[in-house]
């Protein structure tokens, strides 16, 4: 009798929603046998905010700071997908100054992303050292942030036509610094993961992804380069600035988590360069408007002093808003996770009758189970942490 | 390079009677077919040679609640050999079931989960048909447009009963629901929306 039940003999175990490895609030029931992995059920939503649901009913320029709080590790990369969609939509084009702005941060913004991500992921297999050394430079990075816009982390600093306000030059030259220092650190930081015996036991060969199996499981960014796939938006399909831009994308070649770090180290050093560069290209057009002056944007401040019309203008922008045309678009960025799409349904009026935020890490956390069969319950953490999830993109 | 005079003629006969509509725009292809030919759509734009639609982005809903067929079932695919985007709109009635894609694109599987739980509409024969972003025990769909914004229940930890417990929306403020769009200066455009915003 007893040999019926001992043939399949698994315990079912609870990861999270507590757990420091779980990134935030995910909650997966994991099937062991043994040590083995046998299935794997995230349970997501414990985050939902019904972002989506929230931005029926206020007008476009409200639901720009909500794009914030989705992927709350590099916020421009979000609201930069929702103002290139709004431009498409509406055909505007931006000053040069403005985008090259808008790259300026995107990059900040995959810096920022990629150093939480490795030293976490660091952290989820046992090194305590890189999140101290990491976070010190994504502080640095925040400041930026806040002395661009006001805010660390919440910046609303992309707007649609343009950027909110022109950069102070002290704050070009702090940038310029910090980037001429940061590939220093980076070392240091190398020098704690690259080589170290205990990171590479629990990262090569683990949560291996072929080729044929990223594209089949929809991944973008990261995931799918480091399975070499070369794709990148940037490159293949160039927004803003980026065709000027001379940067390469590094590829992987197995497709496990260690190369993902790899990636991500080498992704944060292509970034440092393109910085450098858009930071050259702002030199040249000081004093250029970075707003779309319009309908579409307020006027500015010194017209409002002496224009009745401009008052009106600005009063009217942010109760009424500005109205989109009718019609439907997708847009999307390589925002520092993968493809950040947003699609948006307009019906003519200041209100988006319909968004659908298409968040990369919703795809890559679908293929949990999928990698993570078969491995053992500590390459659970490393895993989770080389797929690179945030929960307010993933539970929106 | 893919576009629409290529794609028409690759479609074989059964296909083209599926498609309703076909345009081009800047970067997308968008196409309308019936929701029978779902998965024989899904499967032509996966593997036929010459544009391989093989990466699908997204599965999104709109809801139209005046319309008799309510609901826009909206597929996101890019080919990266063709470095071509592709959408595939289908439209269906509330309580009708859309035939799943997971058997084609492995993927859609939390796709059309997000959409039966936000959006209530069934995908037949897909794997694992659950909510996935609402609450344990949810009631109710909240992106259909009848849904309101407040929702039906809130949640609060109980001290005597030392759990949380769930309760009718109570708000201690009125639901302020800013309407400032214009009537002025496109009277059209606000005779019809009115209506939606109190839906």
């Amino acid at each position: 009798m007893l040999e019926e039940y001992t043939d399949k003999n698994t315990l079912t175990m609870n990861f999270g929603p507590q757990h420091p490895a779980a990134h935030g609030v995910l909650r997966m029931v994991l099937e062991l046998d043994g040590e083995i992995v046998e299935r794997v059920d995230p349970h997501i939503g414990l985050l939902h905010r019904g972002t989506e649901k929230l931005m029926e009913t206020r007008t476009y320029l409200q639901n720009l700071p909500y794009l914030d709080r989705l992927d709350y590790v590099a916020p421009m990369n979000q609201e930069h997908a929702w103002c290139i969609a709004l431009e498409t939509l509406c055909n505007i084009k931006i000053s040069k100054r403005a985008s090259d702005i808008r790259v300026l941060f995107c990059e900040i913004g995959r810096v920022l992303n990629h150093l939480l991500n490795i030293t976490t992921q660091g952290m989820d297999v046992g090194a305590l050292t890189p999140i101290f050394w990491g976070f010190e430079e994504r502080e640095k990075l925040m400041e930026f942030y806040e002395r661009a816009s006001g805010a660390r982390l919440h910046a609303a600093y992309f707007r649609p036509g343009g950027v909110h306000q022109d950069l102070p030059k002290k704050l070009l030259e702090d940038i310029l610094i910090w980037a001429e220092g940061f590939p220093e650190k980076l070392d240091d930081l190398e020098g704690l993961l690259t080589e170290n015996r205990i990171f590479k036991q629990r990262n090569v060969d683990i949560g291996v992804v072929s080729k044929k199996e990223a594209i089949e499981l929809g991944f973008s960014g990261v995931m799918l380069r480091g399975s070499g796939v070369p794709w990148d938006l940037r490159r293949s399909q160039p927004y803003e600035t980026y065709s000027e831009y001379k940067f390469s994308i590094p590829i992987g070649k197995n497709g496990d988590c260690y190369d993902r770090y790899l990636l991500r180290i080498q992704e944060m050093k292509e970034s440092i360069n393109i910085i450098k560069q858009a930071l050259k290209k702002l030199e040249y057009t000081v004093g250029d408007d970075v707003l779309v002056r319009g309908k579409f944007t307020p006027p500015k401040r010194d017209d409002m002093k002496n224009s009745m019309e401009a008052l009106i203008h600005h009063f009217k922008l942010y109760t009424e808003g500005f109205r989109v045309p009718k019609g439907s678009i997708y847009s999307c960025v390589e925002a520092p996770k993968g493809e950040f799409g947003v699609f948006i349904v307009s019906d003519g009026t200041n209100q988006p009758y319909r968004v659908k935020l298409r968040a990369p890490g919703f795809v890559h956390l679908s293929a949990m189970e999928r990698i993570t069969k078969g491995h053992q319950l500590a390459d659970v953490s490393a895993i989770l942490g080389s797929l690179d999830i945030v929960f307010g993109e993933i539970d929106r | 390079m893919v576009d629409l005079v290529s794609f028409k003629t690759n479609l074989d006969q059964a296909l083209s009677e599926a498609i309703s509509g076909m345009e081009e725009d800047k970067d997308h292809i968008l196409i309308d077919i019936i929701p029978a030919a779902v998965v024989m759509m899904m499967s032509h734009l996966k593997s036929k040679k010459g544009y391989s639609f093989n990466t699908l982005i997204d599965i999104t809903a709109v809801d139209f609640p005046a319309r008799e067929q309510r609901f826009d079932v909206i597929y996101h695919f890019l080919s990266m050999t063709e470095n071509k985007r592709c959408r595939v709109t289908t439209p269906i009635s509330e309580g009708e079931e859309v035939q799943s894609i997971t058997r084609v694109f492995e993927c859609a599987n939390w796709f059309e989960r997000e959409i039966f739980d936000l959006f209530g509409i069934k995908f037949a024969s897909h794997p694992d048909l659950r909510r996935i972003l609402t609450d344990y025990g949810f009631e109710g769909h909240p992106l259909r447009k009848d849904f309101p914004t407040s929702g039906f229940l809130e949640v609060r930890y109980d001290e005597l009963e030392k759990r949380v417990i769930y309760e009718p929306t109570t708000l201690t403020q009125g639901y302020r629901d800013f309407d400032f769009l214009s009537p002025w200066d496109n009277p059209d455009v606000y005779a019809n929306t009115r209506s939606r915003s109190k839906t």
